[in-house]
């Protein structure tokens, strides 16, 4: 199995890595389009700001090149929302492979932070990504925007009100939360990826 | 439902975990990576590792440590102790940490704060911050492992560095660490309560029931380090008995 993960300059891609070999797979860590092209299946992770990311995607043509990706395709967090069609976050244009609009949180009360830090539920689980996955599960999520609820949506969490946990669209999802970091859930949901990529 | 996090803390020195009173008497508490996966089984929401080795091979020991915990476990960490520059903070993330604890440099030099969160991001900057009550009865900041007051209030302190980009306060009471008779519950929920980002609170879990009183006073998290060590409290029992309190608890 060829697993690839996009390197772009975004944080935290190493946990994904380490938790896929913790699976007993090697995945390839590159920007290189050729090789994002040719791979099994492809993990699109990362951590920080939208619009920096999104001009490193345009510098290395990956804003073509990912929206036209036949594999199956798996955005993670920041991955996920550069997957939407736009996102507040410094006013920036994204992939526009799901119709979503990424908001930032407006909390409703005093006690809800932001970003959002730790284990959250997630319900309305419809994509064979969380098959096994028992509905009211919790994963981990650490973010301060979030995608609106639409036709793509596979998964809802509530946090300042509903949004979603996780979208769907043919070979493409996305998870807001880190299914590397959230425990055996997590793993089910990564797995499940692998296996619909086998 | 967004939940309450439980956060065993392991302090490590020379590779070992090790558990003091008030910050003094070391007790060797067992390896890391096996006490982290355990915990990690049984529950644990995060794991928080306060390196507090003072050689200088210990940059290369944390970070084979740290690559060995990420290996192991698959829940979130923190790592601490002796960061000092965004390089100390590059390999660690680079070995797998998701977030770093940052608290005397960034005292002595608040920027380093700044600097942080534009080159990772505010949600892996976590600020610990030491207190005890002064004389004036205020909450006052220490550092260097709780030897050397700053003169500067916490609230204060927090305010500057939340501004500055911290994503997380870890507040530490010098006062109840190591003595078991429940945390700086006052405190740590005024803080909570004063601003925006995650507040953990830590020192002085000795029950079950202490646990349940900072988080119900508005703490977003709970550290313990000794008790979990020691099994004196059990983390499927704790977080069972924090369900029953009503608590929203993974």
């Amino acid at each position: 199995m060829n697993v690839v993960v996009i390197k772009y300059n975004a944080g935290n891609i190493q946990s994904v890595q380490i938790a896929l070999e913790r699976m007993g797979i090697i995945p390839v860590f590159t920007d290189d389009t050729d090789t994002i092209l040719q791979a099994d299946c492809v993990i699109f992770p990362g951590v920080g700001e939208a619009r920096s990311a999104m001009h490193y995607l345009q510098s290395r043509s990956l804003d073509k090149v990912i929206p036209a990706i036949q594999r199956p395709f798996l955005g993670i967090c920041l991955g996920m929302q550069l997957m939407c069609s736009h996102s507040q976050e410094n006013d920036t244009q994204c992939l526009g492979i799901f119709q979503q609009q990424v908001l930032r949180f407006q909390p409703t009360e005093l006690n809800e932070k932001i970003p959002q830090i730790g284990w959250n539920s997630i319900h309305t689980l419809t994509s064979p990504l969380f098959t096994g996955v028992t509905e009211g599960s919790y994963c981990y999520f650490v973010h301060s925007y979030r995608a609106e609820l639409g036709e793509s949506t596979s998964a809802v969490t509530d946090y300042c009100g509903k949004y979603s946990a996780a979208l769907c669209r043919d070979n493409f999802y996305g998870v807001q939360f880190h299914p590397e970091k959230s425990a055996e859930v997590g793993e089910i949901i990564l797995s499940n990826f692998i296996s619909i990529a086998s | 439902m967004l939940t309450k996090r439980i956060i065993p803390c392991l302090d490590i020195k020379d590779g070992r975990t090790v558990k003091g009173t008030n910050f003094l008497e070391l007790r060797d508490a067992g390896d890391p990576v096996e006490l982290a996966t355990v915990y990690a089984l049984n529950g644990a929401d995060e794991l928080v590792f306060l390196d507090i080795t003072a050689t200088h091979e210990r940059r290369k020991t944390l970070s084979d440590l740290v690559r060995r915990i990420a290996k192991s476990i698959n829940i979130p960490f923190t790592v601490g102790g002796g960061i000092t520059s965004v390089e100390d903070v590059r390999v660690l993330l680079d070995n797998g940490a998701d977030k770093i604890s940052v608290n005397s440099a960034a005292f002595k030099r608040p920027e380093l704060i700044s600097e942080l969160a534009s080159e990772f991001g505010s949600q892996c900057v976590v600020l610990a911050v030491d207190i005890k009550k002064n004389e004036l009865n205020q909450y006052e900041v220490f550092l260097n492992g709780g030897r050397l007051p700053t003169g500067r209030e916490c609230a204060d302190w927090i305010t500057e560095a939340v501004k500055r980009g911290a994503g997380e306060i870890l507040l530490t009471s010098m006062d109840h660490d190591g003595v078991k008779n429940g945390f700086a519950v006052e405190i740590t929920a005024r803080i909570s309560n004063m601003i925006s980002v995650p507040v953990i609170a830590s020192g002085g879990a000795g029950t079950p029931e202490h646990f349940a009183e900072v988080l119900q006073a508005g703490a977003d998290a709970a550290l313990a380090a000794s008790i979990f060590h020691f099994k004196e409290v059990e983390l499927p029992f704790l977080k069972q008995y924090l369900k029953e309190q009503k608590l929203p608890i993974r």
